[in-house]
């Protein structure tokens, strides 16, 4: 196996995919959050992620749950996804999900340590932006979690994905 | 099932016998096709598996096509200088070509961007005829609530999505023919989802997904019974087998050229004579009328009528050269050589456990084009260690989702082959599958 290859599968990806957190879609958890729900295809090869988000009034986001069925890389970077944003106010969340478009805008260069490093787990996807046709695959939870996010109303603009 | 085809097609899993193509033959067929020696990262030597999805061009369609543009370039079909004259040969030759290929007339065959508008207008004629266009010639065209339209669960979403299309227009009723756990199509389903009601029925020659060969026969006797029109999609039949349309029976066909080893950007629409004759314009504009005036116009006779605007000539006569290529080497050369490489397929994913083909297992009446599942393994996935050793797959869906619905699967992974396909390269692709399980830390991946 190249390596290349090993690169893109990092082991921290492989057991995102086999032992997602977050996954299971449910009742809001927190009371006065606000809560709503995004449904995201990738339609060139059928990945799908449905995920849920509770955002407080204080403008935190309370907790993220998810259902979805895809490749490897889908699947764990929404795994990943979910250890990121939970707890952390919408500002914190915005930066995490630029930072993480870029990275995978990259092309596999990275965006040095000390910004990789607030992406925790996240930064193991540095290798899928070497390979144009996975980036959709990691970017499809997160394109959800924007689009959910606008739905509570607690994020105004769409970024694009 | 009894083989009841049409065409004359090999019986899969026979050994190379005579009428194939032999070493030397292949070697100097992959000779043709400059693209086949090119490597990928790390130099790896490309195995390209995925000539369902497109086909590789060889030096004569590539030629062909730029010869037209130093050579001959010119408006077709209009002005009066020789520039124009051979380019109107050249377009016209290219057509002779392809209805020649495929057992028709060339008046018969009307040139379309691709085989998705084919069957697009097909359908919209019928629109058009159901909105009263076309006058009482064109009333056997019209549809209206009550009528039926067949299609089959595993047909190319272009052969489905028009047919709903056209139900909603013309409050038709949209049905189906459903598919056995095999991959092939229900025939049982013809005697009672055809009825006297069915009024169009659309349905693949050979199914880009499960790779079965359609018994076109039985599909278009049915049709006949009840006096429904027949639709083909023919895009993956025409590059693999000997295909006569005219001995098929069927009243429309449809098929591409960049699937046939033809540039992209060019397909044709097959219409019996007499229909084509009756049946409504589509898109309207130049080229296709006879006399305009300010408050009407009269229409060119087919093909031109369907033809409006200017043509992409340079594609259809890189389309006339493939299929003049194609032709030389003997599609029944052609078609035994890649019922060997089935064979060769269906042995290299048996080979490896955990991996389950979505289509039959037999390798009669079927096609190169296997499509199948690793268990544990998204298809997505399965593509990009496939990719790692060099071999080109298609992921996904293969745009026929209600299919894999029907196999209860989001997606798949198909090895498709095509004339230029070697045993060796299927070797290739069996060694990387047996990788793949072992790659993503799973039992029994090795190769038993």
């Amino acid at each position: 196996m190249s390596t290349s290859m090993e690169q893109l599968y990092q082991q921290v990806i492989l057991d995102h995919a086999k032992h997602p957190h977050g996954r299971g879609l449910g009742e809001v958890a927190v009371a006065e959050a606000r809560t709503a729900q995004s449904h995201q295809v990738n339609p060139t090869c059928g990945d799908e992620v449905t995920l849920q988000v509770d955002v407080d009034l204080s403008g935190v986001v309370r907790d993220v749950r998810w259902e979805g069925q895809g490749c490897s890389i889908s699947q764990a970077s929404v795994s990943v996804l979910h250890d990121l944003v939970v707890d952390q106010d919408l500002t914190t969340v915005d930066d995490l999900a630029g930072t993480f478009r870029a990275l995978m805008q990259s092309k596999g260069a990275g965006l040095g340590d000390e910004v990789e490093d607030k992406l925790g787990d996240a930064a193991a996807f540095t290798g899928v932006g070497r390979y144009s046709a996975r980036v959709k695959c990691a970017l499809l939870g997160w394109v959800a979690l924007n689009d959910a996010l606008i739905k509570t109303g607690a994020t105004r603009t769409k970024e694009d994905a | 099932m009894t083989s009841t085809l049409d065409t004359a097609v090999p019986q899969g899993g026979a050994p190379a016998a005579a009428g194939t193509l032999g070493p030397a033959e292949l070697a100097a067929v992959r000779a043709d096709f400059p693209l086949l020696a090119r490597t990928l990262r790390g130099g790896r030597p490309l195995v390209y598996l995925d000539s369902g999805a497109t086909s590789q061009k060889p030096e004569v369609v590539l030629d062909a096509e730029q010869d037209f543009y130093v050579q001959r370039n010119a408006a077709v079909h209009r002005g009066a200088h020789q520039l124009a004259e051979e380019a109107t040969e050249a377009f016209e030759d290219a057509r002779a070509r392809v209805a020649s290929f495929v057992g028709v007339s060339p008046g018969e065959l009307v040139w379309t961007s691709n085989a998705t508008a084919a069957i697009n207008l097909v359908a919209y004629a019928m629109s058009n005829a159901s909105l009263g266009r076309g006058g009482s010639e064109s009333a056997r065209f019209a549809l209206r609530p009550g009528d039926e339209i067949v299609v089959t669960e595993l047909e190319h979403h272009a052969n489905l999505v028009p047919w709903q299309e056209l139900a909603a227009r013309t409050g038709a009723t949209l049905r189906w023919i459903g598919v056995d756990d095999d991959g092939r199509l229900r025939l049982d389903d013809l005697a009672t989802v055809v009825g006297e009601r069915t009024r169009v029925l659309a349905f693949t020659h050979a199914s880009n997904v499960t790779g079965a060969i359609t018994p076109v026969r039985a599909f278009v006797d049915r049709a006949r019974a009840v006096g429904a029109l027949t639709v083909l999609d023919a895009c993956q039949s025409v590059p693999h087998l000997p295909v006569d349309l005219h001995a098929l029976g069927v009243d429309f066909a449809a098929f591409s050229g960049h699937k046939m080893l033809g540039p992209t950007g060019v397909g044709a629409l097959y219409g019996r004579r007499e229909l084509l004759e009756a049946m409504p314009p589509v898109t309207t504009g130049g080229s296709m009328v006879e006399v305009v005036t300010m408050e009407r116009t009269t229409y060119a006779p087919p093909p031109q009528r369907f033809e409006a605007g200017t043509q992409m000539v340079s594609q259809a006569v890189g389309m006339g050269a493939a299929a003049s290529y194609l032709a030389e080497l003997g599609m029944d050369a052609v078609a035994a050589h890649e019922a060997h490489l089935t064979q060769l397929l269906l042995d290299a994913v048996a080979s490896v456990p955990g991996v389950r083909v979505i289509g039959p297992t037999d390798a009669r009446d079927r096609l190169a084009n296997v499509s199948f599942v690793v268990d544990g393994v998204h298809a997505h996935d399965v593509g990009q260690v496939l990719d790692d050793a060099g071999v080109a797959v298609r992921v996904g869906h293969h745009c026929a989702q209600p299919l894999h619905r029907r196999f209860g699967v989001a997606a798949t992974a198909r090895a498709s082959a095509a004339v230029y396909t070697t045993d060796e390269e299927i070797e290739v692709f069996r060694e990387a599958l047996a990788g793949v399980r072992t790659f993503f830390g799973l039992e029994d991946g090795s190769n038993a």
